[in-house]
């Protein structure tokens, strides 16, 4: 079966924690923008994430709605994988599988009705993200965090290769973010990213501020910002540099 | 009345998704009573209790706790009349995999952690093959990936179910519950048993204590697969 493609994803505001009526009643996103959702901790961002990974139709304890090219989906498209337009990158940094690295692919290709071949491709990827070199045999659970990042990330590039991607919170996974981010969005995706990291959050060219579980305030990024966002981005990619020099053993040389 | 049986292995979050389908039913004008069952402890009624609903447990002490459930059945729903309930939950111990306490004409759920990993499905057993619904708990700890993998090792075991991703934290998949329980039909007459409950008819069942061989009779397994009646 196939599913037209998705062109915007639009945000119908529910209520705060308290049962209010969120201030920001509406949010469209369209294809190939990359949005921000930013907050403190217990604000509500997951929570905002999952809305559109359930593709919530006023069901959900927030009470938003979530349309697709302007309309209600199909309700057959919200349960199943094979069907499932949107990827996740969840805020957990570990596999708990009892599984090797190939042996969780290929079943999850299997449940996303994909080829199973296509992990060595997912490894491949994975290795172009991280220092440490991941194996098709290694176990789920031996890879570190930034391992396990990088294959999750993979995945969702090769296997959940969706429309919409939702990322909550990736930073400190000792990870190549702005390349990851790159992977994931893809071409003309529809992307989502919960962060408090100053590099993606200036990346997107809108941030959702959230507070009290409701969308409170939009904000453009400006063109100050992103300035800024190239400058530290150069900055990171040099901390992840020298992290890797670090662990090689060698001597850190690099003037300031 | 409408009986919903809720099993799965202790601490999977029974109890947690139960509290906030509970918030659905009744926000929906329905009238849901709660029994409890478990082996010797438990605080869910304390937990239920927040919610001015008929709330009741049942200790099985010594007897197996899904056998205590199965025998007491038409005694809950006696209760739960009385008290004028419409829809009778009852949350199960879940220890024993061999067991499945769930009636024909019950809605059975049954609550499955899927921090556990993607092997459990197959260790579960009746609890989760004879269920008509696979609530899934804890997804917020598991990558979308993993939780799409594990999805995929239920259906292996039970084609047949419908999966609800739920978060016992944050209720997510309540309102699906509820709407679920509110759909499903009344419970009928003479209800049967899903599944037959396991053998229990050797000298352990009555008492014996002794572990060596000799002292022992009636329908044994040996370690090898071969199975024997010893005795009269
Ligand atoms: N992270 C996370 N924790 C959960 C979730 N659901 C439940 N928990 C936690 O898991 C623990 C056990 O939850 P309960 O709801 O008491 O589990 P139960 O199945 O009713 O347990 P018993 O009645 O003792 O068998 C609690 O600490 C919950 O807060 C979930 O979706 N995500
Ligand atoms: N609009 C809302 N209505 C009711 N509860 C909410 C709402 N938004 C968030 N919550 C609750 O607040 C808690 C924290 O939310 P979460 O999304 O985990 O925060 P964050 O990801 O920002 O740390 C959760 O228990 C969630 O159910
Ligand atoms: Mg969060
Ligand atoms: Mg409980
Ligand atoms: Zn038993």
């Amino acid at each position: 079966m196939t599913i037209n493609p998705i062109s915007s994803l639009t945000i119908m505001g529910g209520v705060d924690k308290d049962g209010k009526d969120e201030p920001v009643r509406y949010v469209e996103i369209v294809a190939g923008e990359i949005v921000g959702i930013v907050g403190p901790t217990g604000s509500g961002k997951s929570t905002l994430i999952d809305d559109i990974e359930q593709l919530a139709q006023a069901d959900t304890p927030t009470g938003r709605t979530i349309l697709l090219n302007g309309q209600r989906p199909d309700e057959s498209i919200r349960a199943d994988p094979r069907r499932k337009l949107v990827a996740q990158l969840s805020q957990k940094m570990h596999f708990l599988a009892d599984m090797t690295v190939e042996e969780f692919l290929c079943m999850h290709a299997r449940s996303r009705g994909k080829d199973e071949s296509l992990f060595s491709k997912i490894v491949e990827l994975g290795n172009t993200l991280t220092g440490e070199p991941i194996y098709p045999k290694d176990h789920l659970t031996s890879l570190s965090g930034g391992q396990s990042r990088a294959l999750m990330t993979a995945d969702i590039a090769v296997i959940s290769d969706s429309p919409v991607v939702l990322i909550d919170e990736v930073e400190n996974a000792g990870i190549k973010k702005q390349e990851a981010l790159k992977l994931l969005a893809g071409e003309g995706k529809i992307v989502v990213v919960v962060t408090h990291d100053p590099v993606l959050a200036l990346m997107s060219s809108r941030r959702i501020v959230i507070r009290n579980g409701a969308m409170v305030n939009l904000i453009d990024t400006s063109h100050q910002e992103q300035e800024i966002c190239t400058k530290i981005t150069n900055v990171d990619n040099w901390m992840l540099s020298l992290r890797e020099t670090i662990r090689r053993g060698d001597i850190v040389e690099d003037k300031i | 009345m409408k009986l919903v049986v809720l099993a799965g292995t202790p601490g999977a979050g029974k109890t947690s998704v139960l509290l906030h389908t509970i918030k659905s039913l009744i926000s929906d004008d329905k009238k849901p009573a709660v029994v409890k069952v478990d082996c010797l402890w438990t605080d869910d009624d304390r937990r239920f209790k927040k919610f001015d609903i008929p709330v009741h447990v049942g200790l099985a002490k010594d007897m197996c706790p899904d056998h205590f459930t199965i025998y007491n059945t038409e005694e809950m729903m006696n209760w739960a009349d009385e008290k004028g309930a419409d829809i009778l939950l009852n949350e199960t111990a879940g220890l024993c995999l061999r067991c499945a306490p769930y009636p024909d004409s019950c809605l059975a759920i049954c609550v499955i952690d899927v921090t556990t990993g993607p092997n459990t499905p197959l260790k579960v057993g009746p609890l989760l093959t004879t269920a008509d619904i696979v609530v899934m708990t804890k997804s917020d700890l598991v990558s979308q990936a993993e939780r799409e993998v594990f999805r995929e090792r239920v259906l292996e075991v039970n084609p047949g179910c419908k999966i609800v991703e739920a978060n016992g934290l944050t209720g997510k998949g309540s309102f699906e519950l509820a709407d679920i329980i509110s759909k499903w039909p009344d419970v009928g007459d003479d209800m049967v048993l899903r599944y037959s409950p396991p053998l229990a008819i050797c000298s352990l069942c009555t008492g014996e204590n002794r572990v060596a061989r000799k002292h022992h009779m009636g329908v044994l397994r040996n370690l090898d697969g071969f199975m024997e009646y010893k005795g009269e």
